[in-house]
């Protein structure tokens, strides 16, 4: 008998740097403390609804990303809470205001980060992270949200405010299916679908294909438990334990560069813990391009027929 | 305090500097000696709520030292006005020591900003006036950037912020010594008409003439802020200012004087 899938779809899709904008109105209604920055992209991270809502709480930085982290930082010493958002590309560009303006003094700085990955798509590589949780993984302190779908986002949004401290939240451009919210823990894996054969590790809007691909395998006769981590760091290291020990064969899925993201994670948690199968299917050392998002995925092995079809070859 | 008393302490604090520096065998002393008299100023006399007792007193006037190599000056400064004794200077530089090599203000009682990374002082500085405004704290804000760090581009993305902000509860302070580690600013990268430069930027600009001569520093200081803009004082001074062998010399921008250097120094500063 096969294990039942633990999500439930509403049938609705929403991308979640949608969500994203949104969460931060509902979040600005009810904490004062809260102000948006942005680089002149608020059409775009759509921050623009609380600019909308909450003008005076709402601060332009202009086409400088390394000014607004750093306003950001000065901002919190006066004991507010800022969220500045841009495209997760832009990690690199401000990554010394991020690592000594907010990190070294762990300041009370939030990252909203979207258009991650290359799901972007027809923008390109130019604008495609794929590296952007590899540089927030190593940064002490630093607290990243990878966050599967709208819910999940304002899950993230509401516990990123609570946090005292830096906070990194990557969503997406490309909209993705809205599951039925779930209790949701800081640094806590979610289980979505039990198995024993292997498991699969993800994060994101990754979700949606790694669901797909635990179908198809189970079509072939592979029965795949599906483990989804809207934390990144703090990590749930006895979830994934728990996991890799009981299904020996070990897959992480992700929207990112096998180098640094989830993948090498996983990977230290494992290292010295037992013998295990194990291969890190996300972007393989090399930089995104333009094209339609369905045709990316396929490009970097990333819909759910590609991520099936690796988990068997393995 | 009166003129006197400041320039008393100033003599201090430069002896501070070359203590501190000369135990630990590194440090910045040469664009910490030519800030000596504005951090006096700012922290003997202009800023409001400083209170060693009270250092997170929430209405206090703020101060970033963007240039946070000059650390040795802000922390004899800091020192002098009654922060933490002299005994830390031992530990400057040092493993668990509170004078981290640059301003760390997880550590160091005082300290409202970490600083060290060129650029970002100046930018911090401009969000705590934006922060300050926005939630009605009637603070001031003060900085000080390098000439040398002016070639950062973030110094100019922070400097059009501020005015676009009307951040006239913000003052940036040019230590203008004309030298950085490679050698002067016209033979690094030049910094061209720098008044000019700022003054279209947007601030309200106040020239110092001789930014080591307490009366002028002082008098820049009190200038009232014009409103709707921030101020910029472009404050010329003496590299190594007050210790003949350093004044205006390149080679000691990073160089801590040794034993006989710092006997040397310190007679020259006998108040």
């Amino acid at each position: 008998m096969s294990n039942e899938i633990r999500v439930t779809p509403t049938g609705e899709k929403e991308a979640t740097r949608v969500a994203y904008g949104k969460a931060l109105v509902k979040l600005g209604e009810q904490n004062d403390k809260v102000v948006v920055l942005d680089a002149d992209l608020a059409a775009a991270t759509m921050t623009n609804a609380f600019r909308s809502a909450f003008p005076q709480r709402h601060y332009d930085c202009g086409i400088a990303e390394a000014d607004m982290v750093d306003i950001a930082a000065g901002m919190s010493t006066m004991g507010l809470i800022p969220f500045c958002s841009t495209f997760a590309v832009f990690a690199g560009r401000c990554y010394d205001q991020i690592r000594n303006g907010v990190c070294y003094p762990h300041l009370n700085v939030k990252f909203g980060f979207s258009h991650a990955g290359v799901t972007l798509g027809e923008d390109g590589g130019s604008h495609q992270a794929i590296e952007d949780l590899a540089l927030m993984r190593v940064l002490p302190g630093m607290t990243i949200f990878v966050p599967s779908d709208a819910n999940e986002t304002y899950q993230c949004v509401e516990a990123a405010a609570k946090i005292d401290g830096p906070v990194f939240i990557r969503t997406a451009r490309l909209p993705s299916p809205i599951y039925e919210s779930r209790p949701f823990e800081v640094g806590k894996g979610r289980v979505v679908k039990d198995g024993k054969d292997c498991v699969i590790f993800t994060c994101g809007i990754m979700l949606e294909h790694t669901l797909e691909a635990v179908k198809l395998l189970e079509e072939n006769g592979v029965d795949a438990a599906l483990v989804c981590f809207h934390t990144i760091k703090p990590f749930d290291v006895a979830l994934t334990l728990e996991y890799a020990a009981k299904c020996g064969k070990v897959f992480t899925v992700e929207e990112h560069s096998v180098i640094g993201g989830l993948g090498d994670t996983v990977a230290s948690v494992l290292c010295g813990k037992g013998s295990f199968t194990f291969k890190k299917i996300g972007i393989q050392d090399r930089f995104g391009q333009s094209g339609k998002p369905a045709a990316l995925l396929k490009e970097y092995g990333l819909d759910g027929a590609s991520i099936a079809q690796q988990v068997l070859e393995a | 305090m009166d003129i006197h008393e400041l320039k008393s302490v100033c003599t201090q604090v430069r002896r501070d500097i070359i203590v501190m520096t000369n135990k630990a065998g590194a440090g910045h002393p040469g664009g910490s000696l030519s800030i000596t008299e504005t951090l006096v100023a700012l922290y003997f006399d202009v800023m409001r709520g400083i209170d060693p007792k009270d250092d997170k007193n929430p209405n206090r006037d703020r101060f970033v030292l963007s240039k946070g190599h000059a650390a040795p000056g802000l922390y004899g400064t800091l020192c002098e006005r009654g922060f933490f004794g002299r005994e830390e200077f031992d530990h400057f530089r040092q493993l668990h020591g509170i004078l981290q090599g640059h301003p760390d203000m997880k550590k160091c009682p005082g300290v409202d900003a970490s600083t060290g990374s060129l650029g970002q002082g100046i930018s911090i500085a401009v969000g705590m006036a934006l922060g300050a405004k926005h939630t009605g704290n009637p603070c001031h804000v003060y900085t000080i950037i390098g000439d040398g760090e002016s070639d950062e581009g973030l110094v100019w993305e922070a400097s059009m912020a501020a005015a676009h902000y009307k951040l006239d509860n913000l003052t940036v302070i040019l230590d203008h010594n004309g030298m950085q580690i490679d050698g002067t600013n016209d033979q690094v990268m030049s910094l061209g008409d720098v008044r000019a430069k700022f003054e279209a930027f947007g601030y309200d600009l106040i020239e110092v003439a001789d930014g080591n001569d307490m009366e002028q520093v002082l008098k820049a200081l009190h200038t009232p802020a014009c409103p709707g803009k921030p101020r910029f004082i472009l404050m010329h001074t003496l590299k190594g200012k007050g210790v003949s062998y350093m004044e205006g010399q390149v080679g000691w921008h990073g160089k801590a004087p040794n034993n006989e250097q710092a006997a040397q120094a310190l007679k020259e500063l006998e108040g």
